[in-house]
C-alpha cells in the first residue's frame, strides 16, 4: 500500500494572493518527505491539495501515475491525519479506527479485528473499548495515526501532527513515527515547522518559503550543503558573511571578504559557481568555527574576542566580536573542555572546504526575473 | 461582624423572598388541588383525591392532553430537524446573503405570538386550508424553529469541521457525514433544543386557540374549563401540567447539561 506522487507546476491563489507558485517535486513510493517551512509558508496548502481539500489553481498532482487533480478526497488513495487530531468524540477507539472500514461497507466483527490490529500497532489495543477525551494527548495522536492508516492508504497526509505536544512526547513520537512508517511501507508526507523534527523523521526535507521550494533533499544535504540562504539560516544558526568573487587559484574560486581572501572549492558553490565579480555570501555553522589550539587544517578566520558563552552541553555557545572588522558579531561553538572567559580573544579558525557561498538571489529566481 | 450579619439576613430573605413570589401562586395551585370541597379558596377544608379521579375520568381533558403531547412531540421534532439544516447550511457553506438569512430565521423570535397567529391564519385560510391540530403543530414549528436553530448554529465550530472533514477523507459521504459524525456531536444542543421546544409547545396558548377547531390542545381545553368559573378539578389538571413541565425540565437537566458539563 503505497504510490508514487508526482507534483507537477502547481499553483495556488487565494484572491490576489500567490499561495504556491510553480511547485513541483517528484516523490519515492514509501518515501517519509517532511514539508518544512515558517507558518504561511504554502507547506499545509500544498498538503490540501494533495490530499484533495483544495483545488489548484493550475498544475497536476498524480498519485502512482494516475492524474488526481479533480479528484475528491474521499477517492483518493490518500487520507490525512489532521492536527487537531479530528477524532470522533461519541465513538469508542475502535470505532473511530474503524469508520474507514465501516465506510467501504466492511462487516462489523472484520471491522473490530482489523481496528484491533491497527490499535496495536499504536499500542492502544487494551483502550479499545475507551472513548477520545479520556486519553492523553499522545494517546489521541495514535489514534489518529491507527484511524488513517486503517483505511489501507498508498499515502499518508500529516498535517503537523505532533504541534500539540510538549518537547519530550513529540520527540519520542517521532521515533514511534518513523519505526511505523517502515513497518507500513505507506509513502507519508509530513508537515512541519519544526527543523530538529524534520531532520529526526525525513528521508527527505523540502523547505518551502513563500510559496516556492527552497531546497529539497536528504536532511545531511539540507544542514551541510543548503542551496539557498534561506535554507542555511532556517535549518540552524549559520554566519552569514559577505564577499565577492574576485578571481580563480587553480581549480578553486578566490572570494573576498572583510576578513580577508578564501580559496574555496568548486563544492562549495551547491547552487552554481557565480560569475566573476559577483556578491556572494558565505555560510559558516557555529560548530563550523572552532579556537585555533590543536586542530591543523584550518584557515584563518580572524582573531575574535569573547564576549559571553553558554554551556549547552555538548558544547559551549559563544558570541564572539571580530578584532578590527565592522562585522556582526559571530556565533560559535567551542569545545566543552574550553576554557576561554569574558576579554580573552582567540584565533577563530575554520575550514574552507566544508563551508558553502551562496548567491544573494537564488539562481533560478535570477533568472526567472 | 454585625454588619456582616445583617448583609446575610439580608440576602436570605431576599432569595426566600423571590422564590416565595415565584412558586407561591404555584403552590397554592397545588394544595387547592387537593381542596375536598366545591370552591378552591381558603379556608382549606380536607384533603381528597377526587378532583384528580374526575380530571383522569374526563374524556374531553385527557383526548386534550394527548393531542397536547403529539404536537409538542411532532412539531418540535419538525423545529429541531430544520434548525439543525438551516444551521449546517449556514456554518459550513457560503451562501448568498447569509447574513440576511440568519436574521430572517430568526425574526420569529421577535414577533408575538399573537401577530404569528394571525398572520397564519390568513395565510390557512386564503389557501384553503382547514384549521386543525396540524396547523396548530405548524404554528409551533414557526415559533420554534428560531430557538432550535440559535442553540444549534450555537454550538458549530470549526472544530467540527475538520472532524466531518475527516469523515469524508475516509469514505463518508454528505449524509453519512451528518447522520454518523455532525449530529451526535451536536447531541447535547440539539436535545436542549427539542426539549425547550417541547416545553414550550407544551404551554403555548394563544396559537392553539386561534389555529385550532374541533380538537383542542390541553391549554385550550382548560381555558374553556375556565369560563365556567373556578373549580377544585382546574386546579388539579393546572398541577398536572405542572408535573409534566417539571418533568421535562428535570430531563433537560440531566440529559443535556449534566452531560455538557464533562470535559
Amino acid at each position: 500500500m503505497t504510490a508514487t506522487v508526482s507534483l507537477q507546476k502547481i499553483c495556488k491563489t487565494f484572491d490576489q494572493f500567490n499561495a504556491l507558485t510553480g511547485i513541483s517535486l517528484d516523490i519515492d513510493a514509501g518515501e517519509f518527505i517532511v514539508l518544512l517551512g515558517p507558518s504561511g509558508c504554502g507547506k499545509s496548502t500544498l498538503l490540501s491539495i494533495i490530499g484533495g481539500f483544495l483545488s489548484a489553481t493550475s498544475g497536476k498532482v498524480l498519485v502512482g501515475g494516475k492524474d488526481m487533480t479533480s479528484v475528491p478526497p474521499a477517492a483518493r488513495p490518500t487520507t490525512t491525519m489532521f492536527q487537531d487530531y479530528a477524532l470522533f468524540p461519541h465513538m469508542t477507539l475502535r470505532d473511530n479506527v474503524g469508520f474507514g472500514l465501516r465506510m467501504k461497507g466492511i462487516r462489523r466483527k472484520e471491522r473490530a479485528r482489523q481496528a484491533d490490529r491497527f490499535l496495536d500497532l499504536v499500542g492502544l489495543q487494551s483502550s479499545a473499548r475507551r472513548k477520545p477525551h479520556e486519553l492523553s494527548g499522545g494517546q489521541r495522536q495514535r489514534v489518529a495515526l491507527a484511524r488513517a492508516l486503517a483505511v489501507g492508504p498508498d499515502i499518508l497526509l500529516l498535517d503537523e501532527p505532533l504541534g500539540a505536544l510538549d518537547l519530550k512526547l513529540r520527540r519520542e513520537m517521532q521515533d514511534e513515527l518513523k519505526a511505523i512508517q517502515r513497518e507500513v511501507g505507506t509513502t507519508f508526507i509530513h508537515v512541519t515547522h519544526d527543523q530538529e523534527e524534520a531532520m529526526a523523521i525525513a528521508d527527505r526535507i523540502v523547505v518551502m518559503n513563500g510559496g516556492i521550494i527552497e531546497d529539497c533533499g536528504p536532511p545531511a544535504d539540507i544542514y551541510m550543503r543548503p542551496r539557498s540562504l534561506f535554507s542555511a539560516g532556517f535549518m540552524g544558526e549559520v554566519n552569514f558573511i559577505a564577499g565577492k568573487r574576485i578571481g580563480n587559484d587553480n581549480q578553486h574560486v578566490v572570494v573576498e571578504t572583510e576578513f580577508g581572501r578564501f580559496s574555496l572549492p568548486p563544492s562549495s558553490f551547491t547552487d552554481g559557481v557565480p560569475a566573476q565579480g559577483q556578491a556572494l555570501t558565505l555560510c559558516l555553522r557555529p560548530e563550523q568555527l572552532r579556537p585555533s589550539e590543536g586542530h591543523t587544517p584550518r584557515d584563518s578566520l580572524c582573531r575574535a574576542r569573547f564576549v559571553d558563552g553558554v554551556f549547552f552541553g555538548t558544547h559551549y555557545r559563544c558570541h564572539l566580536k571580530a578584532e578590527k572588522y565592522s562585522s556582526d558579531t559571530l556565533v560559535a561553538h567551542m569545545p566543552q573542555s574550553s576554557t576561554v572567559g569574558p576579554g580573552d580573544t582567540i584565533d577563530l579558525m575554520f575550514d574552507a572546504a566544508d563551508i558553502i557561498a551562496l548567491p544573494e538571489q537564488r539562481q533560478e529566481q535570477a533568472n526567472a526575473h | 461582624m454585625l454588619r456582616h450579619r445583617l448583609l446575610s439576613l439580608f440576602s436570605w430573605t431576599y432569595l426566600i423572598a423571590m422564590f416565595g413570589f415565584i412558586l407561591l401562586p404555584v403552590a397554592v395551585l397545588v394544595l387547592f388541588s387537593f381542596q375536598d370541597g366545591t370552591l378552591p379558596i381558603p379556608p382549606f377544608n380536607g384533603f381528597t383525591l377526587k378532583w384528580y379521579a374526575e380530571v383522569f375520568a374526563d374524556q374531553k381533558l385527557m383526548a386534550a392532553l394527548q393531542n397536547s403531547l403529539s404536537v409538542a412531540f411532532g412539531s418540535s421534532l419538525l423545529a429541531c430537524l430544520l434548525g439543525f439544516f438551516a444551521a449546517y447550511g449556514l456554518s459550513r457553506y457560503r451562501l448568498p446573503a447569509s447574513a440576511l438569512q440568519r436574521v430572517l430565521l430568526m425574526a420569529p423570535m421577535t414577533v408575538s405570538y399573537l401577530i404569528i397567529a394571525l398572520g397564519l391564519l390568513v395565510v390557512f385560510n386564503w389557501s384553503g386550508i382547514r384549521l386543525s391540530l396540524w396547523t396548530v403543530g405548524i404554528g409551533h414549528v414557526v415559533i420554534n424553529l428560531p430557538l432550535c436553530f440559535a442553540i444549534i448554529y450555537a454550538s458549530m465550530g470549526d472544530h467540527q469541521k475538520n472532524t466531518e472533514r475527516a469523515a469524508r477523507d475516509l469514505g463518508a459521504n454528505g449524509f453519512q457525514v451528518l447522520y454518523l459524525i455532525t449530529a451526535p456531536m451536536l447531541m447535547p444542543s440539539i436535545l436542549a433544543a427539542f426539549f425547550l421546544s417541547l416545553t414550550f409547545s407544551w404551554d403555548e396558548f394563544i396559537i392553539s386557540f386561534l389555529l385550532s377547531r374541533f380538537d383542542v390542545t390541553l391549554p385550550v381545553e382548560i381555558w374553556s374549563l375556565l369560563r365556567s368559573g373556578l373549580n377544585p378539578k382546574t386546579n388539579a389538571i393546572g398541577s398536572l401540567v405542572f408535573l409534566l413541565s417539571m418533568i421535562l425540565l428535570l430531563v433537560l437537566e440531566t440529559l443535556v447539561f449534566r452531560r455538557r458539563s464533562k470535559p
